[in-house]
């Protein structure tokens, strides 16, 4: 009867009462089930080729970028690289800023993410994202959002493996 | 013929990529920290100056890249200044990237609106 009387106290009627229920006994495995049927397989294959293709595209490319600024403009091998980056950069952010690179991405997939493109994806779209904030509490509390966890990582990883590099193999 | 072993070399990144994203409940965000990772372990070796070497400039656009510069810069330093190297040394090589990403990307969130 206290159970009740709680009920009432708190303006719940038998109603929502029994959905409560109903929701409590619905476990996860049985909402694995109901989903299942619902969401649409993905071709997994597909997604692949395309993803190879398309990072492939990208890698070639860079190749062709570092290739004409090498042959044609005689900039030195290193600086020809750090230019294909820079490039490369420059497009993904500015297709970012346009609004039409996250359509590229959700067709394919990891052939724009995993090339230096999806770095410049994450920033600038994070920075965009929350330009209403304003400049510091929106733009500048947000630029790492996305990126912070390959710059903290590639940081940490590098500063480990380098200390093991250069303590026991000698650099 | 080394077009096509950038294109093989970095479409067979983005594919592993691709096949984690499939087929296990990682986000983006932990392939691109894995690959970093896995591009800081390969250079520990010196196994991915190889990969430039054999696959040329392919291999300095997928996210592992970014991970070997780390480590190749830490390490160069280091040779150098010793220990605190490791400290100093470590975006000399890719700080071209990070700084390029953020001026551009807020160049660009200046003046473009976000689409809704």
């Amino acid at each position: 009867m206290l159970f009740f009387k709680l009920i009432k106290k708190f303006g719940i009627n038998y109603q929502t009462f029994f959905i409560l229920i109903l929701v409590i006994k619905m476990d996860k495995e049985s909402y694995k089930q109901m989903t299942s049927k619902i969401v649409p397989q993905e071709n997994k294959l597909k997604n692949g080729i395309i993803a190879f293709v398309v990072g492939g595209l990208v890698g070639l490319l860079g190749q062709i970028i570092v290739f004409v600024l090498e042959n044609n403009f005689n900039v030195p091998h290193k600086d020809a690289t750090s230019i294909m980056i820079v490039i490369l950069i420059f497009i993904a952010s500015l297709c970012t800023a346009l609004g039409f690179f996250d359509n590229l991405v959700s067709k394919a997939k990891a052939g724009l993410i995993v090339p230096i493109t999806g770095f410049a994806h994450a920033m600038t779209s994070s920075m965009i994202d929350y330009k209403k904030e304003g400049l510091v509490t929106g733009i500048g509390a947000n630029a790492f959002k996305l990126t912070g966890s390959v710059i903290l990582y590639g940081v940490v990883s590098a500063y480990v493996f380098g200390i093991i590099r250069y303590l026991f193999f000698g650099g | 013929m080394i077009f096509l072993y950038s294109f093989l070399f970095c479409g067979f990144v983005c594919l592993i990529g691709q096949l984690i994203l499939d087929n296990t409940k990682l986000t983006p965000g932990h392939v691109t920290s894995i690959f970093v990772v896995t591009g800081a372990f390969l250079d520990s070796f010196g196994l991915y100056d190889k990969f430039i070497k054999w696959f040329g400039a392919g291999t300095l656009v997928p996210i592992t890249s970014f991970g070997h510069s780390l480590i190749h810069g830490a390490l160069d330093k280091a040779n150098e200044t010793g220990l605190l190297g490791l400290l100093g040394g470590m975006f000399s090589l890719t700080s071209t990237g990070i700084v390029a990403a953020i001026v551009f990307g807020f160049i660009l969130t200046l003046i473009f609106k976000p689409k809704d």
